[in-house]
């Protein structure tokens, strides 16, 4: 036990955090059993990432992290330190040009309420990022993550297919 | 929902988390990728006073190809494994269990090792290292020991982890190239855990039977389970229709009798076990080669 005990051996209760979301950068002091969920609606407002069950079944708050879909809500803010995060509000150009995934919602009646819809767009992103022409039954397994209780899932399958398809003629720039 | 408090620490370097983990005990928890933690702090199901996070520990992401067996590191996460070039040439069978688990969000941050320390009876991979034999490095700031599949899990979410020890690695033997080899599960949707899961790896010899059988279950009994009465029945079979149909039956013996949950009655899961024995014999059969 001769060990330095320096501050990186040191238990804590709070952390200060360093988090690029959406391409701007936030410091905050948060405590280590804050949600990353909770950091982004609760610290940074950014309310656009649901949370449903909040223990990792239905995918509400799915997020990108380094680029790859997981639910916000089985990790802590301190865990996304240095990292960089895309959430919905990320997905958009400006108010009124939405995303080729968003837009393919929308026109294909791909949601109701409305509250599954960030995550699902995440995911999908996530999909078509490592997927750019998936089958219907591969779409139908990146989505399986994702639950849905009013729409049903075969607009938002119907939605997917148009993105994928607008995406491979013009494909965006991904981070 | 906030899972109750507790001290983090997130070291960057393996001895270090060991250090602390030996100071803490039992009071301690290794946090992983999290995917079955998490879900147990968030509804308070467990509440250890310590996290030691492994998260920043690079020098156990590994995925090392070695004589008998194929290394993984506990940082490694399940979606490294799918996509690695390296496992989907050699161990095919390790990817055709992980497009089981859980979805491609869970996948993105689970890792192989947490899974298996976390010792869900119903969960893919237990089974899978039961069914190749393989086995579990512990290490402790003092030293290490290796533990055998059959060894390491004792009961429902019970390894032989003593207080101060993690796994640092699983090894995952290779399957011999003749083999077939197949894994199944039935749930009731896509990612749930199993209510029964298969693995199986049959080996032909050279007069075309089966030579060497290896069958092992998930969510049949508080740990995986081999199951050497359906593996004895296969040595020497050509695994056509009546074989299959007595490895079916001798099956049902393997869900223990304690089986009945919310999920599934013990009576279903038998059904279940046999069905599922029958397809993963016939499916891993069909992938040998002569």
């Amino acid at each position: 036990m001769m060990h330095d005990q320096g501050e990186l051996l040191a238990f804590t209760e709070e952390c200060e955090i360093a988090v690029t979301v959406n391409g701007q950068r936030y410091e905050r002091r948060v405590p280590v059993r804050l949600l990353l969920s909770d950091f982004l609606r609760h610290e940074l407002h950014l309310t656009g990432t649901h949370v449903g069950c909040e223990h990792g079944v239905c995918g509400c708050c799915t997020v990108l992290l380094q680029g790859e879909a997981v639910r916000s809500c089985l990790m802590f803010a301190v865990q996304a330190d240095n990292l960089f995060l895309t959430t919905i509000e990320g997905m958009a150009g400006t108010q009124s040009d939405l995303h080729p995934i968003q837009q393919a919602f929308l026109e294909k009646h791909g949601l109701q309420c409305g509250f599954c819809t960030p995550g699902m767009i995440m995911s999908i992103h996530a999909l078509l990022h490592e997927n750019p022409d998936p089958t219907e039954e591969e779409i139908r397994e990146g989505l399986s993550g994702n639950i849905c209780r009013c729409t049903g899932y075969q607009n938002i399958v119907e939605a997917v297919k148009l993105a994928a398809e607008r995406l491979r003629v013009a494909p965006e720039e991904v981070e | 929902m906030k899972p109750p408090r507790f001290q983090y620490c997130a070291p960057s370097m393996l001895d270090d988390a060991l250090i602390l983990l030996e100071r803490q005990g039992d009071e301690a928890k290794i946090l992983a990728g999290g995917q079955s933690l998490v879900p147990l702090l968030n509804m308070r199901l467990a509440a250890p006073s310590y996290l030691i996070d492994i998260n920043r520990l690079s020098e156990l992401n590994y995925i090392q190809p070695e004589d008998d067996y194929l290394a993984i590191g506990a940082t490694v996460r399940q979606s490294q494994i799918e996509r690695s070039p390296l496992v989907q040439e050699k161990h095919p069978l390790l990817i055709e269990a992980i497009w089981h688990i859980g979805h491609m969000q869970i996948r993105n941050r689970g890792t192989i090792v947490g899974s298996l320390a976390h010792a869900d009876p119903a969960a893919e991979l237990p089974a899978l290292l039961a069914c190749l034999g393989g086995s579990l490095l512990l290490q402790r700031s003092t030293g290490e020991r290796l533990l055998a599949t059959e060894d390491f899990f004792r009961g429902y979410l019970e390894t032989a982890l003593e207080p101060g020890e993690m796994v640092v690695e699983a090894r995952f033997p290779w399957v011999d190239p003749r083999a077939g080899w197949a894994f199944m599960e039935f749930a009731r949707r896509a990612g749930d855990y199993a209510l029964v899961g298969a693995a199986a790896v049959l080996t032909p010899g050279e007069d075309g039977t089966c030579q060497e059988a290896r069958v092992a279950y998930a969510g049949v009994a508080g740990a995986p389970v081999r199951a050497s009465e359906v593996e004895k029945l296969l040595l020497g079979s050509t695994l056509d229709e009546r074989s299959l149909d007595e490895a079916a039956q001798v099956a049902r013996a393997v869900v223990s009798a304690d089986m009945s949950d919310v999920h599934a009655t013990v009576v279903y899961r038998r059904v279940l076990a046999a069905e599922l024995t029958r397809r993963v014999l016939r499916a891993a059969w069909a992938r040998r080669r002569m």
